[in-house]
């Protein structure tokens, strides 16, 4: 291999993998139709990557808020703009810090989960058992797990939402003393619906596909050993934080 | 075997295999493979560690494409169909794996009722009386509620057995099916497998090493070696060990045509022992 080669072997590899993701991608959504027989299993994974995620994502959701309140609160002091506490919160929580904290949250605990149990499904040859009894894994396995995490996450982002606004609330207004109703009308006067939560809905489905198709990806993908499956699922945290900080910058670009 | 019983075999073959040529990872595994596997009879493929047994079982259920070569399961040639068309044969094949590939998150019932979840649609009660049958054939009716990971080596074989007959398919692949089977097991297990073959007239192939065991129930033996077939005939025929292949792998000599060594540089030299050669 000349120097040439291996001074390039890094992106040709980079490119070939996303080369692979994207068949990997077309393989899943012609699996959905298919997969919709099994949706019982669709459920149960809405279960296992968003009901099982709500614990992290609600304490998260609730010291994100707090820590908002409080810096807000200082900085808004300086220029004497306090009551825009409750309108500055929601619109950083309902834009931004909701669905990309949550999608990061999304990653680390539910997409490492769905690499790894699909990597061990491939190590202990579950998936090729199950294309020796007709059972096709891209519709039985990968499927139900993509359409739950593109269903899970904008729930778990409304979620993080509220109860980040909710600890903003318990900073600013019962420790710090902000009228409450300054709070709540400044805030229902100020957001929209469709230009702000809607779009911060938008963005988490976004991010809800692109974890779920990474996290199902390497996992599917990985080699079958436990070193592979190691590096399969640090491979899923750091591509679904790269991908979602850069769908962000890309969505805010057009949503704006 | 004399000519017009291998006639009659390649005219009742439920797999035909010819010109198999396989490169994995640059070494050659498969240079030429030809052979049939008979309708209704059980057919054992033997062969030193690492020749390409199960890689053989992998290109007859299509799970792996060879270089070269054609393999025909039931008139049809593997290899050009398309996927749909693939499950369907997939249907009618039962395989049990090396290594079980149980579902973990299934308990030992709901494995063996998998199979028929998928494709049938049968009432549950009639579901439940087929999987406790086999469960039954298998000695373990009574682990049905089991998970798993709660069974013992031998105890995953048997339910993957079970799982791999659930369906009654024509062709039952069982790859080491003996493995970390107690002596009781293991007679109960070849009883099945020639019971199944004798009562529903079922094809199997039985990847295996165990030759007093592969002696009890197969009707013929091919034995693979240095990527070709290198005997083929009865178990009492073959275990005579009349050619340096079935002489040396039947008595289990090291020295013979099969290395037990895997290629190496001079022992003494690698070592840097005095006097040895460059």
């Amino acid at each position: 291999m000349s120097v040439a080669s291996r001074a390039f072997l890094p992106f040709t590899a980079g490119l070939a993998q996303l080369g692979a993701c994207g068949i990997f991608l077309l393989q899943t959504l012609r699996a959905v139709p298919r997969s919709l027989r099994y949706f019982r299993e669709t459920v149960r994974q809405v279960f296992f990557v968003g009901a099982m995620s709500l614990v992290i994502i609600m304490t998260c959701g609730l010291f994100v808020g707090m820590v908002l309140g409080l810096q807000l609160y200082h900085t808004l002091s300086i220029f004497g703009g306090t009551a825009a506490l409750g309108t500055v919160v929601a619109l950083s929580l309902y834009r931004e810090l909701g669905p990309v904290v949550t999608a990061l949250l999304f990653a680390g605990r539910a997409g490492t989960s769905i690499t790894a149990e699909i990597g061990l499904m491939r190590a202990t040859d579950q998936l090729d058992a199950m294309e020796m009894m007709a059972v096709d894994p891209l519709a039985y396995v990968v499927a139900p797990r993509f359409l739950a995490g593109i269903i899970a996450m904008p729930l778990l982002a409304c979620v993080f939402n509220a109860l980040g606004i909710l600890g903003a609330h318990l900073v600013g207004v019962s420790w710090l003393g902000l009228d409450n109703g300054t709070f709540w009308s400044n805030m229902t006067a100020n957001v929209d619906v469709w230009d702000d939560v809607v779009n911060g809905v938008w963005k988490s489905t976004a991010f809800g596909a692109v974890c779920t198709l990474i996290a199902t990806f390497q996992g599917y993908t990985s080699p079958p050993t436990s070193e592979g499956v190691a590096y399969a699922t640090t491979r899923t945290v750091v591509f679904s934080s790269i991908a979602t900080l850069a769908i962000d910058f890309i969505m805010t670009a057009f949503l704006m | 075997m004399n000519a017009n019983q291998d006639d009659a075999l390649i005219r009742d073959a439920l797999i035909r295999i010819s010109g198999l040529r396989t490169v994995l990872n640059g070494k050659t595994i498969f240079d030429g493979v030809d052979l049939d596997i008979p309708r209704g009879k059980i057919t054992a493929i033997m062969g030193p560690s690492g020749t390409g047994k199960t890689t053989l079982m992998r290109h007859i259920t299509g799970q792996l494409a060879p270089d070269a070569g054609e393999v025909i399961v039931d008139g049809k040639n593997v290899w050009s169909l398309s996927r749909d068309a693939l499950f369907e044969l997939r249907e009618k094949i039962g395989y049990l794996f090396q290594n079980s590939a149980l579902l973990t998150d299934f308990s030992v019932f709901e494995n063996v009722a998998f199979p028929l979840r998928q494709h049938l649609r049968l009432p549950e009660e009639i579901l439940r009386n087929i999987v406790l049958t086999k469960l039954q054939a298998v000695g373990l009716r009574g682990a049905a509620e089991l998970m798993p990971s709660e069974l013992s080596g031998g105890m995953v074989r048997r339910v993957a057995l079970a799982r791999a007959i659930v369906r009654d398919p024509m062709l039952i692949i069982y790859d080491e099916p003996f493995v970390g089977l107690d002596p009781i097991a293991l007679n109960q297990i070849l009883k099945l497998i020639r019971t199944l073959n004798e009562t529903l007239g079922i094809t199997s192939i039985l990847v295996a090493h165990e030759l007093a065991a592969v002696r009890r129930v197969a009707d013929s033996i091919y034995l693979l070696a240095g990527g070709k077939i290198a005997a083929h005939g009865a178990p009492d025929e073959l275990s005579r060990g009349e050619t340096p292949w079935t002489r040396q792998f039947f008595s289990g000599e090291a020295d013979g045509p099969v290395p037990f060594h895997y290629p190496a540089p001079d022992y003494a030299a690698q070592l840097g022992l005095a006097g040895a050669k460059a």
